[in-house]
């Protein structure tokens, strides 16, 4: 009752101090402090880069030979004669598109098991995401020693199964699959790696989706009779389709643009069974020294994650409107 | 036959979830052994406060929880442990729980597609339902599109196409506003009477349940107060829960020789407005008066009865007695509308002579 005039003192005393603009308030200047950082960043890093790929794109610029002679088109020609790169491109749609579907399938299946409650449920998810956590280049040399031609613990289990290394296993008479020597499995093992690696993220998207759906909804249709798989089809999957999409847009771009697992694992090989435009472009731009030509196979990146990117940020946008 | 039946109903939740009392071992009781029985077409009204395990006791027997101990029964059968598909009830819910994604029609017949019913039937239904409840314009609409009411009513249809043994509605009115949802009672109402299948409603707005229901539970703290008509729960309340929380304002209780008086406010009149005769006599000191739709309720302290109380009394519109504020004024209520509770337990006595 009695205090009530104490705070009345150090009020007076503010007001005595001249009102004054700081650079606190002065929203422009900050403005121009706090982008400045992002602008750098992206000028220096995204557009120069850019500018220059496209020039050197249309010169004669070499490892050996860095002076600048204009060519034209000619590196583009010379990579469409060039067989190797349209087997890079068909891999890397035909990686990217697998994966995708993959990513987004396991991914809707281990959000499920994210979100469910049940004891030791920490361990899990610490488990789920440890792949996505793992840098690229490490856990692709680990599956490297996983798919060994030799010592393949894969191959191991599966002899210890029974599966393979006697006459008349499943999957033949030979004591290994040699994974990475041959085309399909090599192809096979490079969509199995990065499908391991980004179901995670695809999953911790998905999770978000499935949390964001109202309890309420799940139990209307258990009341209306639906069971599991209807609800799951026909009321789940639908609410969390513009997710799922992102996720898969995640997934098509970080499956697109990675060459770390394929130039760990196969290196291109075998025959270029598993050469993409990414390795491809660094074996022919930096390996092989022929820069033009390596620009011109990296921009065949642009133009298909434009369209993702695009894509991506209207999933979003539809997001928001609902 | 009973077309709903819980027995002995206990629903624990482990701790920590929802409901702070009524905790026994980390374990928080929100049924605590209900018995109750719905007779055939009969319109049944859960009323509590919140947290008085209302829902969980419909949510229990539509079967999306599982009850700790006790057995609930539909249309004569066990259907304790059985998942909702099995148990031919229908729920509107709170907040509808319409599907998004889907149109009106699409909504209306997902429980006949999941009952695998053929297309034309399907059909057949969903614009039978859709007529009964005029919504069959809206058909081709998404939710988002369609109104508070309008919604309402796709969940109503929703749930009618299955012809359910029993309709289950939670607080269905409370997100429609004040003057919706007058209308909307009454067409809930109306709704019912037409197809005259048992309904068990839950509410925490006491002017809804005198208003639909044929028998009212009253509900608090897991367990039930009582179960009577209307009338019956107003005018006879089993214990002083009751009558404080049915009625606005509530019941006046004066404590008096370890027994409650208890009486209506519109019971409380100023002398002259009683007839002589079989009348309590009593003092109230008015200091404030409201003007409430062409009632007056008058706060005061009241004497003479038992202890000083502060009470409520309301005047209706044909008491024309001068009232004014600050002064003391003789009232009576008449005998018979005396109610009388133990202090100590809350629970109806044997009147006492005063």
């Amino acid at each position: 009752m009695t205090d009530v005039a104490a705070p009345a003192t150090p009020r007076t005393e503010r007001a005595a101090a001249r009102p004054r603009k700081r650079f606190a308030d002065r929203e422009g200047a900050l403005a121009w402090v706090f982008l400045m950082p992002s602008v750098v960043y992206i000028l220096a890093l995204v557009a120069v880069p850019f500018v220059l790929a496209i020039g050197f794109a249309l010169s004669d610029v070499t490892t050996g030979d860095p002076s600048f002679d204009w060519v034209g088109l000619r590196n583009f020609r010379l990579v469409f004669e060039d067989p190797v790169f349209w087997q890079s491109l068909w891999n890397t749609l035909v990686f990217t598109g697998i994966s995708m579907v993959l990513i987004v399938v396991l991914g809707k299946v281990l959000a499920n098991i994210l979100v469910a409650r049940f004891r030791g449920r920490w361990v899990v998810r610490f488990l789920v995401l440890l792949p996505w956590t793992t840098p690229v280049a490490l856990s692709a040399v680990s599956w490297l020693w996983l798919l060994d031609s030799i010592y393949s613990p894969i191959d191991w289990v599966l002899r210890q199964l029974g599966l393979l290394g006697e006459p008349g296993a499943p999957l033949g008479a030979e004591s290994n699959l040699y994974y990475l020597g041959q085309p399909g499995l090599a192809m096979a093992s490079v969509i199995g790696v990065h499908v391991w690696r980004l179901t995670p993220l695809s999953a911790v998207i998905m999770m978000a989706g499935l949390v964001a759906i109202p309890r309420d909804l799940e139990e209307a249709a258990k009341v209306d009779g639906a069971g599991y798989w209807r609800r799951m089809f026909e009321v789940t999957i639908p609410m969390v389709l513009p997710v799922a999409a992102v996720a898969a847009l995640f997934g098509a771009i970080f499956t697109f643009t990675d060459m770390a697992v394929v130039d760990v694992l196969t290196n291109g090989g075998p025959n270029n069974a598993t050469q993409v435009l990414t390795s491809w472009a660094f074996f022919r731009g930096i390996d092989g020294g022929d820069v033009g030509q390596g620009a011109a196979i990296a921009l065949f990146l642009f133009p298909i994650l434009l369209a993702a990117a695009i894509a991506i940020l209207r999933a979003v946008r539809r997001m928001e409107v609902r | 036959m009973a077309v709903v039946e819980v027995r002995n109903l206990v629903k624990e939740f482990d701790s920590g979830v929802a409901f702070g009392r009524r905790r026994s071992h980390g374990r928080v009781r929100a049924i605590d052994g209900i018995d109750l029985a719905t007779e055939e077409g009969e319109y049944l009204v859960l009323l509590g406060p919140s947290g008085c395990g209302k829902t969980t006791l419909l949510r229990t027997i539509a079967g999306l929880e599982e009850p700790t101990s006790g057995e609930v029964f539909i249309d004569g059968h066990s259907v304790t442990g059985l998942p909702p598909r099995a148990r031919q009830v229908a729920m509107v819910f709170q907040s509808y729980a319409l599907y998004p994604h889907k149109t009106v029609y699409a909504n209306i017949v997902f429980p006949l597609r999941a009952a695998k019913m053929p297309r034309e039937d399907r059909d057949r239904k969903a614009r039978w339902a859709a007529d009964l409840l005029s919504i069959g314009h809206l058909l081709d609409r998404k939710p988002r599109q369609l109104s508070g009411g309008e919604r309402q009513r796709v969940a109503l249809a929703r749930a009618l196409v299955r012809e359910p043994h029993v309709f289950l509605l939670d607080e269905p009115l409370s997100n429609l506003d004040a003057k919706l949802r007058a209308s909307a009672r009454d067409e809930l109402k109306r709704f019912q009477e037409e197809i005259n299948t048992t309904t068990i409603y839950v509410t925490h707005d006491q002017v809804e349940a005198m208003g639909l229901g044929d028998r009212i539970v009253i509900l608090s703290d897991g367990r039930i107060r009582q179960i009577g008509p209307p009338v019956e729960v107003y005018d006879n309340p089993a214990d002083t829960f009751v009558a404080t929380f049915i009625g606005s304002p509530p019941m006046n209780l004066v404590p008096r020789d370890g027994v409650l008086v208890g009486f209506r406010p519109e019971h409380l009149l100023p002398v002259d407005a009683l007839p002589n005769g079989d009348r309590t006599m009593m003092r109230l000191a008015v200091d404030r008066v409201e003007y409430l739709s062409g009632d007056r309720h008058l706060y005061g302290t009241l004497h003479g009865l038992g202890e000083a109380t502060r009470v409520i009394a309301r005047l209706p519109a044909t008491v024309h007695a001068s009232i004014a504020v600050g002064d003391e004024h003789e009232f009576a209520v008449s005998r018979q509308r005396l109610t009388f509770f133990d202090a100590q337990t809350g629970l109806r006595t044997e009147p006492v002579r005063l």
